[in-house]
């Protein structure tokens, strides 16, 4: 049986693009906000593009916070897109003010420190070893980015045997930055795996079969 | 790691067709526009550029279409410019499946356009559509570069590099930098005109106009190019994208 994947519609992403590319590999998927629907999914899709502030202000108001929350505490996949990653973090920084994300990590996204801005176009990534996502994926493949804002500094503090490290994977534009998080029932990709050919499909092939 | 030099196939598509004509004149068909894209996406085309060249006067029900049916088939970032007037069109495009809109003319009549746009869509989706070319005799701006519209046809005494700069500080995200004097031509690239811009601005620009040879993308990228675009040379099959990008990386260039 195919997986139920809702793409979570709070008015601020590319989510035909996902929509289609979740269908693509075999998902079941819906467009919509509806808090049962989002809450019953095997996998919520957050997308986002533009500002992160704007972007926190619309997940709050579709109360998109409050529902990755729950899921996570029940152990229920989540997968952020691009400024849908950038919103799980702690904080984000535009223009000088600093805003409040969902703060499932710690950690702030700043601007991209580079002499060209948005890191716009094809990279590659470093993925560390038992990743999951980039399972079966080239070490040289590359990824489409879009984005002028980034996370440059991972602060989440793993080193007790309590914790189950976080899978962090990175890329350079400029500066190094995180590319994807695999972290339990949360991961995440800086990138858009749904516009990134063959390539992002099989990345979310390989989030698809562990929903 | 470090992003790879993009290369960007673009259908000029009027009334659902794919066309591309000699500086904008005299059109000939090259094809469906869907079928096209599925067929440069398979080549290795990093990213595909939709121009609706016929925006101004044609329905643009069959541009919305066109994109639709693309976005549902190619898995790569699409751009769609032509006749972009306002914040509603951009929504429009974005919500058919486009990732990127082009902005020209409507821009410089109203550059608060390009803040609009920008402040509501973000940056990245915003690419600003500059036709320029040299200052024809007995006129001169600053960098020798003029501004023009009409398919190269008229003259507008704005300065291409103060444009181009200004529309980045209003909010676009990317130059789209097309070469009145060189397109059509396949003598390669201005790159003058290139080096005069990415001087000038932060924000990725794609060089386009003049290309014909293999041996004219090189010296885009080195002259501060990000991404190399070409329409006839590809369509007629006079060069392929791979090889292309095999050129770019011979001569240095980290391609995908």
């Amino acid at each position: 049986m195919s997986k139920r994947v809702v793409v979570f519609d709070y008015g601020f992403g590319n989510i035909r693009s996902a929509e289609r590319a979740l269908a693509r590999v075999g998902a079941d998927v819906e467009i919509t906000a509806d808090y049962d629907k989002a809450m019953a999914a095997d996998g919520l899709l957050v997308p986002g593009v533009g500002a992160f502030a704007a972007c926190m202000a619309g997940l709050k108001t579709a109360r998109g916070d409050w529902i990755i929350g729950r899921r996570l505490a029940g152990g229920r996949a989540v997968l952020g897109i691009c400024v849908g990653m950038q919103i799980l973090f702690a904080r984000g920084v535009e223009h000088g003010v600093e805003s409040s994300g969902c703060d499932q990590w710690p950690g702030t996204v700043e601007p991209l420190r580079a002499p060209v801005v948005p890191h716009m176009g094809w990279n590659t990534v470093k993925a560390p070893e038992g990743s999951h996502l980039f399972a079966g994926l080239d070490p040289q493949e590359r990824y489409y980015f879009v984005h002028s804002y980034a996370v440059h500094d991972w602060d989440l503090n793993t080193t007790t045997d309590a914790f189950r490290p976080p899978k962090v994977t990175w890329t350079t534009h400029g500066e190094p930055f995180v590319a994807a998080v695999e972290n339990g029932p949360l991961w995440a990709t800086q990138f858009h795996p749904e516009k990134s050919g063959d390539a992002g499909a099989q990345l979310l092939t390989n989030w698809i079969i562990t929903l | 790691m470090s992003v790879a030099v993009r290369v960007i196939p673009c259908l000029d598509v009027t009334e659902g067709r794919v066309v591309k004509g000699v500086n904008f004149q005299n059109l000939r068909d090259a094809g469906d526009p869907v079928e096209m894209a599925k067929i440069y996406d398979a080549e290795g085309a990093d990213e595909l550029t939709f121009l609706d060249i016929t925006a101004s006067s044609g329905n643009r029900e069959t541009t919305y279409d066109v994109v639709r049916r693309t976005a549902e088939q190619v898995f790569i970032p699409l751009t769609v410019g032509g006749g972009v007037r306002s914040a509603k069109d951009v929504d429009r495009l974005l919500r058919a499946g486009a990732d990127k809109v082009g902005v020209n003319t409507a821009a410089i009549a109203h550059p608060e356009l390009i803040r609009e746009i920008s402040e509501r869509f973000g940056s990245q989706v915003l690419v600003l559509s500059v036709d320029a070319r040299r200052c024809p005799e007995g006129t001169l701006t600053p960098s020798g570069f003029e501004v023009t519209t009409h398919g190269g046809r008229r003259g507008t005494g704005i300065d291409a590099v103060e444009w181009a700069h200004r529309a980045v500080e209003l909010g676009a995200g990317e130059v789209l930098l097309n070469s009145m004097d060189a397109d059509g031509t396949k003598d390669g690239y201005d790159t003058e005109m290139i080096d005069a811009v990415r001087k000038h601005v932060t924000v990725p620009v794609i060089a386009s106009g003049g290309a014909g040879k293999l041996a004219d993308f090189p010296p885009a990228i080195a002259a501060g190019a990000d991404a190399v675009l070409a329409a006839s040379v590809f369509h007629f099959g006079d060069l392929r994208i791979a090889e292309v990008k095999q050129t770019l990386r011979e001569a240095g260039h980290p391609i995908r």
